[in-house]
C-alpha cells in the first residue's frame, strides 16, 4: 500500500452531470465543481447530455484546479467513472480523463459509480459499516459490505425509483417551468395530502419492482377522480414503505448497526424519516448524505481513485474502456477492512 | 413463548384449545402510514395460507392452518414435531442423505410444477417428522410463478443455504435434489439448470463463481 502525500481528480460523467473534484490522499476535499445537463423537455438524452459534457469539461476541469489552488502537475493521479451509466456520457468523461493521464504522464483509474457513492457517503457522514441504500434516477440498490465486497441485498428488478418518480411527475405535469428537480415538486405536494389510496406495493423477497406501480399512479391520475396532492401522497408513501421494508430486511439479515442513505431520492424528507424509525427500531444509526455529495459529483470519483491508487488499482490507457452495465458486486474493495470490533 | 424475531414477524410456540401451536404474528411497522401497513399485513397473512394450502392439494405436506386473525394479522399453525433437516442432514449415512434429498427434490418439484416458489429453501425450512414425513413450512416469501426464472432463483437459493449450512455434502445434496426435481419436472429441468448457471454469472453471487 502507497501511503504518500498527493492528490487525485475525479471525473464523473455517468448521466446528466459532469463533475470535477479534487481530493487529498488524506480525504480533504479540495473541489467539487459540477454542471448539469438540462434538456428543454422530457428526460435524459444520452447523445445530448454527451454533447452537453464535452462542452463544459474543459471550463470545468480547470474551474476545479483553480478552487483546489493546485497546478496541474501537483496531480497524483486521474480518476473517471468507467461505469455503470449511459455510454456516450462515460465515453466523454473518460476521454477527457485519458487525455489528462497522458498529458500529465500519471495513473489512470477507473471508478466504478455505485461504490463511489458509498465511499464518499461513509467519508462525509462518518458511518463505518452501513447498510446503504443508494436511490437514484438510474440506481436502486440495498447494499452492505461483506467478504471484500459491496454485496447487493436487494435491487429493482426494472426500473429505478428516481425514474419512477421523474417519470409520474412529467406525465403529471409537475415542475413545468420550474428549475428544481421533480422529485422535490411531488414531495411537495405529497406534503399536502391527506387520502391514501391503495396502489400496488410490490416487495419480491429482497428485490423491488417500479413498473406497476408507475402505470397505477398514471391510471389514478387519467381518471381524474383524486387530488394531485392525494396521488403524490400515496405514491410516496407506498414506494417508500417498499424501500424502507427491503433495506430493513437488509439490516437484520448482516446485523449491522448504521443505516446510510444516498443518492439524488435521498434528499427526500419523508424517505429519511421512515428510516430513521427503521433504524431505530434495530438499535442502529441513521445517516444521510448532503446534497452536494448525495447526488453525482466529481468529489466521489476523485475520493476513489485515492483510494484505489494506494492498492495499487490503476489501469493502462488501453484498458480504459466504459463498462456501461458494470455491476457495483463485481468490484474487489480491498480497502475496507473486514473486521470492524472497535 | 416468543421462538424467533424475524425482520416482518415473530414466531411464539403456545398451546391453543389444547394442541401444541405456532403463532406467527406480523408486526407493526411505524414507518409505514397506518391504511397501508395494515394493508400489506392483511394482504399476507391472506396470502401465505391460501400458498400453504395450496401446496398442500400439490402433495407437499405443510402445517395445518386452524385459523387466521386478520385483525392482529396473526395465523394460527400446527406446531409441526420432528427434527429440522439443517440439524440432521450432515449426521446421515451416504445412502439415508442421498433418498432424503431425492425426497426434497420431489417435493421441490411438485411447488414448482404446481406454479408456487417458496422464495426460502433451506434446510431450516423443512421438517423431518417421527414418521418420516418431510413438511415444508415457512411460506413468508412465497410467490405463484410458472417462470424459468423464479424457479431457478428458487433452487438457487437452496444450494446458496446447502453450501453455507452443509459445506462438505453440499454438491452431493443438490445433486440428489436435482435427481428428484428431475423425477417430477422431467425436461423442464435442463432449462431450469441452465437457468441457475446464468444466475450464477450475474455476479450478484460471485463469491461461489
Amino acid at each position: 500500500m502507497r501511503n504518500q502525500e498527493g492528490y487525485c481528480l475525479g471525473i464523473e460523467s455517468t448521466a446528466d452531470d459532469f463533475g470535477v473534484g479534487i481530493v487529498s490522499f488524506k480525504g480533504e476535499i479540495l473541489a467539487n465543481v459540477n454542471d448539469t445537463y438540462r434538456p428543454e423537455k422530457g428526460g435524459i438524452h444520452p447523445r445530448e447530455a454527451a454533447r452537453h459534457h464535452a462542452r463544459v469539461a474543459e471550463r470545468v476541469i480547470m474551474e476545479a484546479l483553480r478552487r483546489s489552488g493546485l497546478k496541474p502537475k501537483e496531480l497524483s493521479a486521474i480518476a473517471f467513472s468507467q461505469g455503470p451509466g449511459l455510454g456516450p456520457c462515460l465515453r466523454t468523461g473518460a476521454t477527457a480523463a485519458r487525455a489528462l493521464a497522458s498529458y500529465l504522464d500519471i495513473p489512470l483509474i477507473g471508478v466504478n459509480h455505485c461504490v463511489a457513492h458509498i465511499e464518499i457517503g461513509k467519508l462525509i457522514s462518518g458511518a463505518r459499516d452501513p447498510v446503504t441504500l443508494y436511490v437514484s434516477g438510474g440506481n436502486t440498490i440495498v447494499a452492505a459490505f461483506e467478504a471484500g465486497r459491496y454485496r447487493i441485498f436487494g435491487e429493482t428488478l426494472d426500473i429505478a425509483v428516481g425514474n419512477c418518480i421523474d417519470v409520474f411527475a412529467r406525465e403529471a405535469g409537475l415542475g413545468l417551468g420550474e428549475r428544481q428537480p421533480l422529485g422535490r415538486v411531488v414531495e411537495e405536494k405529497a406534503a399536502k395530502g391527506e387520502n391514501f389510496i391503495p396502489l400496488p406495493y410490490t416487495v419480491k423477497g429482497m428485490d423491488l419492482s417500479f413498473s406497476g406501480i408507475l402505470t397505477a399512479t398514471i391510471s389514478l391520475l387519467k381518471s381524474g377522480k383524486y387530488q394531485i396532492e392525494d396521488i403524490c401522497f400515496s405514491f410516496q408513501e407506498t414506494i417508500f414503505s417498499m424501500l424502507t421494508e427491503v433495506t430493513e430486511r437488509a439490516l437484520a439479515h448482516t446485523e449491522k448497526k448504521e443505516v446510510l442513505l444516498t443518492g439524488g431520492v435521498g434528499s427526500n424528507n419523508r424517505l429519511k424519516e421512515m428510516l430513521k424509525i427503521m433504524a431505530e427500531e434495530h438499535d442502529a444509526t441513521f445517516y444521510s448524505v448532503p446534497k452536494e455529495y448525495a447526488l453525482d459529483n466529481g468529489a466521489m470519483i476523485a475520493w476513489v481513485g485515492v483510494l484505489s491508487y494506494k492498492y495499487g488499482l490503476t489501469i493502462p490507457i488501453n484498458e480504459s474502456f466504459v463498462k456501461l452495465k458494470w455491476r457495483l458486486d463485481d468490484v474487489e474493495i480491498p480497502w475496507v477492512e473486514e473486521n470492524y470490533a472497535d | 413463548m416468543l421462538i424467533r424475531k424475524g425482520a416482518e414477524a415473530s414466531l411464539y410456540l403456545e398451546t391453543w384449545h389444547g394442541r401444541k401451536v405456532i403463532l406467527k404474528k406480523r408486526l407493526e411497522k411505524k414507518y409505514r402510514i397506518p391504511e397501508l401497513d395494515l394493508t400489506v399485513r392483511i394482504q399476507r397473512t391472506k396470502h401465505e395460507p391460501l400458498i400453504i394450502h395450496k401446496a398442500k392439494k400439490a402433495g407437499v405436506p405443510t402445517p395445518i392452518i386452524y385459523m387466521i386473525d386478520i385483525a392482529s394479522s396473526t395465523i394460527v399453525m400446527e406446531f409441526v414435531e420432528g427434527n429440522r433437516l439443517k440439524e440432521i442432514l450432515d449426521k446421515l449415512s451416504h445412502e439415508e442423505r442421498r433418498n432424503l434429498c431425492k425426497r426434497i427434490g420431489v417435493l421441490v418439484g411438485k411447488l414448482h410444477k404446481s406454479g408456487i416458489i417458496h422464495g426460502d429453501l433451506t434446510t431450516s425450512n423443512m421438517i423431518l417428522t417421527p414418521e418420516g414425513k418431510i413438511v415444508f413450512i415457512d411460506f413468508g416469501l412465497s410467490e405463484q410463478s410458472f417462470e424459468t426464472e423464479s424457479r431457478g432463483v428458487d433452487l438457487h437459493l437452496m444450494k446458496r443455504a446447502l453450501l453455507s449450512t452443509h459445506f462438505t455434502n453440499a454438491e452431493e445434496c443438490f445433486n440428489s435434489i436435482i435427481e428428484g426435481y428431475r423425477e417430477v419436472m422431467g425436461g423442464k429441468t435442463e432449462e431450469v439448470l441452465n437457468k441457475i448457471e446464468e444466475i450464477e454469472k450475474r455476479g450478484r453471487y460471485i463469491s461461489e463463481r
